[in-house]
């Protein structure tokens, strides 16, 4: 009851937020883009759409999660509205949780909204409906959740500038870490190579999430892939959301 | 009587800046605060009475002393049941109507929804908005936000309320409607704490004050043990007279045409004030004894502090 109570509120705050509709504009023209794109390319039209069309879901999605989950809890805090929150019996984990529910949400919303705009492109250039495009989809939204409990975790301890920064940072490294894995196969064992392994074992490995090659080319993914990324995403998450829990417990709100 | 606070040396120390220097803001504070009682927390700026009141609300951990809220740790849900709070300033989502606001804070102590609508009715009629139940906070004045800030923190009907600076910022008759509201709750049974610059009001409806100086509470105590009734001087408003008749008798404070203001020390002294002006065929325009007021005893405290 208080965590919806809590979700409720923030998904209100978010939906109300300029920059959320700003970017939906922009992916949105990133997506209908993807047509101009297609019909200026040698070749496969409809990879082209794909291929743009799900890179601007993921890309303007992860901007809405860093730049509306960033200034969430901050906001709370700058503004003083969580004196009145936290003197009420409200445990601040459950008021964590409250506010990464309501802005997985509210991402919800969006790349729903997001997602009818590409299929719809995709129906008017194919005549037919590609569901398999909703399996990328559904790993981006993944990884969106994750990216928002990055947000949030740096919003409990940090300003929304340096929290969008060092979101956007793991976001990058998340994507390029899968590099390490092929240094890793190419090491000869020992220290070195141990310690690289610990550090991609530490670093998110993003790539975990984009299924956007395989669904486009229509290749095969094996079932244990999509479960082994599903709980991957999920334990990252509990442990970013653990650690942001573990923060914003220890804070004095002066 | 028991206990709604019990507060035992209480103390805390900020760290704060990029090179970390100590400031110990609360130095070792002990306070009691009775059940039903209105309670005066007063102190200048900067003294550690807003530093108190998030211990008390478990925003800030105290680096070492206790704080029991109705016998109960202040941190544990039990006594956060117990309690509502107004603090100084107050901010609140000012996109919600004021009826969606305290529905929010309804739902955060898990009132189901019949209750809600119930005490949400009430408690707008009690701060006197019941006409702006659907109106967008960001419309209302700074009057109307700490109304509808006390409303939400009886939404759970508080056995203590803490309102810190509530006063604040108010017209007159705003005041004396909020002064009016936590009498009420006295008349209802709450415990009502409170912190307040304006000495005046705090005079005029609490039962006990502390007074906070750097840390350390510096005098508390019942209100009337306080505040002597002894007569410190009077005050005469008197006419006829030219300042120089009253020499002697007492210290001419103002003269305004022929009205001559006197301020007379001695009881005595008045008599002769009064049998002067009759001789020189004056007139007593006024006669006030005044008496020893908490503005003083806090000038006295915190100056001699």
């Amino acid at each position: 009851m208080k965590i919806r109570a809590i979700a409720g509120i923030t998904f209100k705050e978010a939906k109300r937020d300029r920059v959320l509709y700003l970017l939906f504009f922009f992916a949105a023209a990133g997506i209908a883009a993807s047509r101009v794109l297609a019909l200026l390319t040698v070749g496969d039209r409809v990879k082209i759409i794909k291929d743009v069309g799900l890179a601007s879901i993921s890309v303007f999605g992860v901007l809405m999660a860093v730049l509306i989950g960033t200034g969430l809890v901050y906001k709370e805090i700058d503004k003083k509205t969580i004196f009145t929150l936290l003197s009420k019996p409200l445990h601040r984990a459950q008021f964590i949780l409250g506010k990464f529910l309501g802005l997985v949400l509210t991402l919800f919303v969006m790349t729903a909204c997001m997602t009818a705009i590409f299929l719809a492109l995709l129906f008017l250039h194919t005549q037919r409906f590609e569901g398999a495009m909703l399996v990328a989809v559904a790993y981006i939204f993944l990884e969106l959740v994750l990216i928002t409990a990055v947000a949030i975790l740096f919003s409990s301890f940090s300003t929304p500038i340096l929290s969008s920064l060092f979101s956007l940072a793991f976001y990058l490294i998340g994507h390029l870490s899968w590099g390490l894995e092929l240094i890793i196969r190419k090491m000869a064992p020992g220290a070195g190579r141990t310690l690289v392994r610990a550090l991609y074992v530490f670093l998110p490995d993003l790539e975990n999430f984009n299924f956007k090659t395989e669904v486009v080319h229509g290749l095969p993914i094996p079932p244990a892939i999509f479960l082994s990324s599903f709980l991957y995403g999920a334990f990252y998450t509990a442990f970013i959301l653990g650690l942001a829990v573990l923060i914003f417990r220890r804070r004095d709100f002066i | 009587m028991s206990e709604a606070i019990r507060i035992e040396s209480l103390k805390k120390t900020f760290r704060l800046g990029f090179i970390p220097k100590p400031r110990e803001i609360l130095k070792g504070i002990s306070l009691a605060v009775r059940e039903g009682e209105i309670f005066g927390y007063l102190g200048p700026n900067g003294a550690g009475k807003t530093t108190t009141i998030k211990c008390l609300l478990g925003l800030i951990y105290p680096d070492a002393g206790t704080i029991d809220i109705f016998g109960q740790p202040h941190a544990s849900p039990r006594a956060r049941q117990t309690l509502g709070f107004l603090p100084e300033n107050p901010y609140f989502y000012d996109y919600l109507t004021a009826s969606e606001f305290l529905a929010f804070y309804a739902d955060l102590f898990g009132l189901d929804r019949r209750e809600k609508e119930a005490r949400i009715g009430r408690l707008l009629a009690l701060v006197g908005l019941e006409r702006a139940r659907d109106l967008q906070l960001r419309k209302f004045s700074r009057g109307m936000l700490q109304r509808v800030g006390l409303a939400q923190a009886l939404i759970n009907d508080p056995k203590l309320v803490i309102l810190d600076e509530p006063l604040g910022g108010m017209d007159p008759l705003g005041r004396k409607e909020i002064r009016d509201i936590i009498v009420r709750f006295k008349q209802e049974g709450k415990t009502v704490f409170f912190t307040s610059h304006i000495l005046q009001d705090i005079e005029m409806i609490c039962d006990h004050v502390a007074i906070i100086v750097g840390g350390r509470i510096v005098k508390q105590g019942a209100l009337q043990d306080l505040v002597s009734e002894k007569v410190l001087f009077t005050e005469v408003v008197l006419s006829g007279l030219p300042a120089e008749a009253c020499r002697g008798l007492g210290e001419s404070v103002s003269a305004k045409g022929d009205r001559l203001l006197l301020r007379v020390f001695e009881e005595n002294k008045v008599e002769e004030v009064l049998a002067l002006v009759h001789d020189r065929k004056g007139r007593v325009l006024s006669l006030s004894p005044r008496t020893e007021t908490l503005e003083d005893i806090f000038v006295e405290t915190v100056t001699g502090q």
